[in-house]
């Protein structure tokens, strides 16, 4: 049995430990913004926060998470992440919009870390979301803004 | 039978419905524009919403006012939602903000491509096979609209005004919503030809419209096949031969039966299928399984034998004309000429879409199943469902969903993919719903592949500098499998517009048993490259300016020179130069009747490769219905297309085994090696055309032509950065 935080909430978990949290949150807790993609930690499209940092649930066994604080982009809040997803819809970011919920949970964590990230930055902080729809130059707009309008 | 909800279990507002019709429990969303998406509760009207009604196939209006556009066009990031939504309010006079937009169900005859025949998805056809289409069926409902309150009135209906959603007669001060008009409207006579407006009076077309489906791709609410959840649902996953063609000898299930969670192992056609209670459970399952795979019929030869293989064939009895002009043979090697030669290799290319292929598939209590699935070709995967699992076709019913990408690899005549699926689910016994999943390994081993290609050019520079002679070569297999010529082996080869008065394109089809598929642009993907950078060093040979060369080879007043002229200036080539360090590389080419020009700029990144720091992109595609849609399909295009260039293969190895498995060696692009990408959109009152794949074409080429100017190298085999995996 593993006990953690998920969007705030107290949950367990009594199946087999080894299970990734990327299942634990989309079979188990019927979670399903945050996507598989790959599950070896390549494309991003998994990505969540455990306590505050980003992480990629689909190599995480849930049984290294005992007592962690786990976020979604279903639980996401804050200025960071309000700037974020009003810039991500201002500019129209997502095409099949399948990997914007981990790109979205890497931009976010970037400004909570950086409020104003400069071109290298967010190469550096977003290189591990792929999107094979190639969103990338209006990612990096969308980080722009958001950062822009924290400021204000 | 309950559907989970996501939204609910996470304590969020609700933005999917699950729902009861006859036929059972049936998944709606409707997608609104940003206005209203914000406020879910107002999202209530869809066509499983009994009040609203229909005016036509593609319209329906709700007693709230609200219009539901039933899309037959499926969306997995080109736009077609907002783009066919944008057509119908456009003659409907509707105000955005009451648009919403749904899935046309699966019909063939009603929501048919009219350029197809078939209700499918591909080619760049949405917005232009559907242009007058969805126009009409907005004016029909507009026109019915205006006899309902002409009737209702007692006034004439030349008088009646509508505009962003309100009908009014300005001399009886009467005026009305769409809804309270919309049952007595639903019963008018539709008219035999509406009347649709001028592009002068556009009021939506040619603005830029944000697009319905941000708002749920922003919040984690949009919901993908992948998120489709049923009680008592199993996980199915299918152990795949890592040959294509080898079928299964035998297996050994004991271990993976021993894996908790898992609840069957069944052989399909397509391998061994595993059947759990969770889908971890179904992985761990499959990694257990041992099965003995019987090579017999396999696919042995490795690329580089497939490869030489091609070339040897080249000049051979197989050859097919696809284009043949002036005297080719007389033209090269002439005393005088200088003859340049270049044999290109393209290699397999998965699609690689980040959603991989998935089905769910659930048999309802009268015997009818209901699939929901990214369906690209829905009557295609109705059919196969009700072939593989021995129903009749109408009761299936093919539920599109959004899609995470497909870039061609979910349009597929007669459904491989989906004849896995419905296997698997004949072989679970179809007593539970099954979700049946493709993992990143399925979908980069799966096959369905851009196919290997060779290209061999040979061309001949007179003494004045000017292009006499071309002879070209296409060796591959043909993905319409064809023994003639094949359309797709050589468009945008054979009707290359350059005017060079001796010219000839061969064409030879090939067999492999690796399965095969349009891949984004399709022969273009190729052709475009061989065309555009066998050309750029002939025009340096004959020492002349890239662009200027260019444009006069094409004829006057082509397309292709308005697209060439308008990025040569956006770039300032023909006054500027890059940066010290750095090339531009110029390609120009038409796909999909749409016309794009692009240049490149390219500097040699510390690993040796090319970096490309920035694209610029003109693109002349007609009346240019939503820029901002235009614009990003122009970005999203050159990312997927650089990527490929600069990184992508799939290799067989010694033996015909599959080398590459996952994003690891599968290189994708990533932001940091994505360009900065400026976009202008050619003013035009040609008809629309598409957008989704002509992005792709050029950027390929253009990179080349600008590392061969800074390095001196030609680009004679792609990826221009060789996967580290290759060969091994």
């Amino acid at each position: 049995m593993v006990s953690f935080t998920l969007n705030g909430e107290q949950r367990q978990f009594d199946g087999d430990p080894e299970t990734p949290l990327l299942w634990v949150i989309r079979d188990a807790e019927k979670l399903t913004g945050t996507k598989y993609g790959c599950g070896i930690a390549q494309c991003g499209a998994c990505t969540v926060h455990v306590d505050g940092m980003t992480r990629r649930s689909c190599i995480t066994p849930i049984s290294s998470l005992e007592g962690s604080s786990v976020t979604t982009i279903e639980g996401l809040d804050g200025r960071e992440a309000e700037a974020v997803q009003a810039a991500w819809t201002e500019i129209d970011v997502p095409q099949c919009g399948y990997c914007q919920s981990g790109q979205i949970m890497s931009a976010v964590s970037l400004l909570q870390m950086n409020p104003k990230p400069n071109d290298a930055d967010i190469d550096g902080a977003m290189a591990g979301n792929i999107c094979r729809c190639a969103t990338y130059q209006r990612i990096r707009q969308a980080i722009h803004n958001a950062a822009d309008s924290m400021e204000g | 039978m309950g559907i989970h909800d996501p939204r609910t279990a996470g304590g969020l507002r609700p933005t999917r419905r699950a729902f009861l019709t006859g036929a059972g429990l049936v998944i709606g969303m409707t997608l609104a524009p940003r206005a209203f998406a914000q406020d879910h509760e107002t999202i209530q009207a869809d066509v499983q919403n009994e009040a609203a009604k229909a005016f036509n196939a593609f319209v329906r209006v709700a007693p709230d006012s609200t219009v539901t556009v039933l899309s037959k066009h499926i969306e997995f990031g080109q736009g077609p939602y907002t783009g066919l939504a944008t057509l119908v309010a456009e003659e409907l006079d509707a105000d955005w903000s009451q648009i919403r937009v749904e899935a046309a169900p699966a019909d063939d005859e009603t929501y048919k491509n009219l350029a197809f025949g078939l209700q499918g998805t591909g080619g760049s056809t949405a917005i232009a096979n559907a242009y007058e289409q969805m126009r009409t069926a907005g004016a029909t409902a507009r026109a019915m609209l205006v006899a309902a309150a002409a009737d209702e009135w007692g006034v004439p209906a030349e008088e009646i005004v509508v505009s962003k959603g309100t009908i009014s007669h300005k001399a009886s001060g009467k005026s009305s919503d769409f809804g309270s008009l919309a049952d007595k409207a639903a019963e008018m006579d539709a008219p035999s030809e509406p009347t649709l407006k001028n592009a002068d009076a556009f009021v939506l077309i040619g603005t830029d419209r944000p697009k319905v489906d941000t708002p749920s791709k922003t919040d984690g609410s949009a919901i993908f096949t992948f998120d489709i959840a049923f009680d008592d649902m199993l996980i199915a996953v299918v152990k795949h031969p890592d040959h294509f063609g080898a079928k299964v000898a035998s297996f050994d299930d004991t271990k993976a039966r021993e894996v908790p969670g898992v609840v069957d192992v069944k052989q399909v056609p397509q391998g061994v299928a595993v059947f759990a209670d969770t889908t971890f459970a179904a992985l761990k399952g499959r990694a257990a399984l041992e099965v003995q795979w019987d090579l017999t019929e396999a696919e042995s030869r490795s690329s580089e034998s497939i490869f030489q293989d091609y070339i040897a064939q080249i000049g051979g009895e197989n050859e097919l004309e696809a284009a043949n002009s002036g005297d080719v043979a007389a033209n090269l090697d002439q005393e005088g000429f200088t003859t340049l030669e270049s044999t290109m290799r393209f290699p397999f290319l998965a699609h690689a879409p980040m959603e991989p292929l998935d089905a769910v598939l659930i048999r309802r209590e009268d015997g009818s199943i209901d699939c929901y699935n990214g369906a690209q070709f829905p009557g295609q995967d109705k059919a196969a469902i009700a072939e593989v699992c021995e129903v009749d076709a109408e009761n299936v019913r093919v539920n599109t969903q959004l899609a995470g990408g497909s870039f061609g690899r979910r349009a597929q005549f007669g459904s491989p993919y989906m004849r896995e699926a419905a296997a698997v689910f004949k072989a679970s016994g179809m007593n539970r719903p099954v979700k049946h999943i493709w993992t990143r390994e399925d979908d980069i081993r799966g096959g369905f592949y851009r196919p290997i290609y060779v290209h061999k050019l040979r061309g001949s520079v007179d003494g004045d500098g000017n292009i006499v002679a071309w002879d070209q070569a296409i060796v591959g297999q043909s993905i319409m499998n064809k023994s003639e010529i094949d359309e797709t082996s050589v468009e945008g080869a054979s009707d290359s517009p350059y005017q060079i008065p001796n010219r000839r394109v061969m064409s030879i089809n090939t067999g492999l048993p690796v399965p095969i598929l349009w891949w984004r642009s399709v022969g273009h993907t190729h052709t475009a490259f061989a065309v555009e950078t066998f050309l750029d060093q002939l025009l340096e040979e004959g020492g002349k300016d890239p662009v200027e060369g260019r444009l006069a080879l094409l004829p006057k007043g082509s397309r292709e020179r308005g697209v060439l002229s308008r990025v040569a200036e956006m770039a300032g080539f023909a006054n500027g130069s890059p940066p010290e360090g750095r090339a531009w590389g110029v390609a120009v080419h038409k796909s999909f009747s749409t016309y794009v020009a692009e240049i490149a700029e390219v500097s040699i990144a510390e690993d040796g490769g090319p970096k490309v720091h920035k694209v610029w992109c003109a693109v002349d595609c007609g009346v240019a219905v939503n820029p901002n849609i235009i614009r990003a399909q122009m970005e999203g295009g050159i990312g997927y297309g650089l990527g490929a260039v600069l990184y992508d293969e799939i290799t067989l190895g010694e033996g015909g085994r599959i080398v590459q498995s996952n994003f690891n060696d599968y290189r994708s692009l990533r932001i940091s090696e994505m360009p900065e990408v400026e976009v202008e959109i050619i003013e035009s009152s040609q008809p629309p055309t598409g957008v989704g794949e002509p992005g792709v074409p050029p950027i390929g080429p253009a990179v080349a032509n600008a590392w061969r100017r800074l390095t001196g190298k030609r680009v004679e085999s792609l990826p221009i950065v060789p996967s580290q995996t290759a060969g091994a």
